[in-house]
């Protein structure tokens, strides 16, 4: 894409951001839901996240990986385990990063 | 906040160093840093978008991997609800993750109140900063960061805590590994329609475990 169709291609990305985050925010009337959907999308906002973060974790180049040596599994795996003991989120980031970068730096996983 | 403020600061110094070495050049990736503000949807049509894809496609694809938002903004909207819309359009442009699952643990019943709003614009502030001044500092420095430490990694991982935080009884247990298996299998579906995929089986399954458990969907209230 040229220059000119990028920045037509990068605003529209900024009124996605927009459009998603008000989605129902924005409008003056609430959206009416059906109750039963209402209900089932209380699962909704975990599904998303895990279905943003799941390839990243065990997929790489569109295939499944298939070797356990890979930095990216302990690191997630350190990341949920610190969540699960001290419920913090920046403890989460910290012990996830540090894990990856020693497998990586230091065994060249 | 302050806290979580590293782990943003982090993956927005890496999604800066991606954007510039992807070929976007360095006046686009400032562009697109500041108005797109999104780390996942911008990791995600960055190669779509130097890969000469169609406009539609990348557009079709963030709004896929910003599918979330969506979700979220329904949580929000009691909160927001009362403001003008210049105002609510204002807020809700500023609402990443991390500003979701902070405010609803801080303020979990869905009604408005005054203190919610120094609240709001606090974390929003704060949480734009950590991402911004490092997103620059990466597009700026470019090659003086190499990938190869794994530190982008450092978003994933805070997902991965966000996750961990919704994760509250069995059934979003089921839920989460319904989405996670969902989302691989399907992750061959071009536009990232695999995370549609997920979170409609994931909801599928939880509205039967609702509807089969003894213990009915009351726990279901408190979210909604």
């Amino acid at each position: 894409m040229s220059t000119g169709w990028n920045v037509v291609a990068i605003l529209g990305l900024a009124v996605i951001t927009l459009v998603t985050r008000g989605f129902f925010v924005l409008p003056e009337r609430e959206i009416p839901l059906p109750a039963w959907l209402r209900q089932g999308l209380r699962y909704a906002p975990l599904a998303a996240l895990t279905a943003v973060v799941a390839p990243e974790v065990v997929m790489s180049g569109g295939h499944l990986i298939a070797t356990w040596k890979d930095a990216r599994l302990f690191a997630a795996a350190a990341g949920a385990g610190w969540f699960f003991w001290q419920r913090s989120i920046l403890g989460t980031i910290l012990a996830g990063t540090a894990v990856m970068m020693l497998l990586r730096l230091g065994l060249g996983w | 906040m302050a806290g979580i403020a590293l782990g943003v600061a982090a993956w927005g110094l890496i999604t800066g160093v991606t954007m510039v070495k992807s070929g976007l050049g360095v006046p686009l990736s400032l562009l697109m840093s500041l108005l797109v503000y999104a780390g996942s949807a911008q990791l995600a049509v960055l190669p779509l978008l130097t890969g000469g894809a169609p406009i539609w496609v990348a557009w079709a694809t963030a709004i896929c991997v910003n599918l979330r938002f969506v979700i979220f903004s329904a949580q929000w909207r009691p909160y927001l609800a009362g403001f003008p819309r210049g105002q609510r359009a204002r807020m809700a442009y500023f609402t990443a993750d991390l500003n979701y699952v902070v405010f609803m643990h801080r303020f979990p019943k869905p009604e408005p109140s005054p203190e919610q709003v120094p609240y709001f614009w606090g974390g929003t502030v704060t949480n734009w900063f950590s991402w911004q001044i490092p997103s620059i500092a990466g597009i700026l420095l470019g090659d003086a960061i190499p990938t190869s430490w794994g530190m982008g990694f450092a978003g994933t991982v805070a997902l991965i805590g966000l996750m961990c935080s919704l994760l509250v009884d069995r059934p979003s247990f089921v839920a989460a590994t319904v989405a996670g298996c969902a989302a691989v299998a399907a992750y061959a579906l071009p536009l990232k329609l695999n995370i549609v995929v997920a979170i409609a089986s994931a909801v599928a399954i939880g509205m039967v475990i609702d509807h089969t458990s003894a213990r009915g969907p009351a726990s279901a209230q408190d979210k909604t």
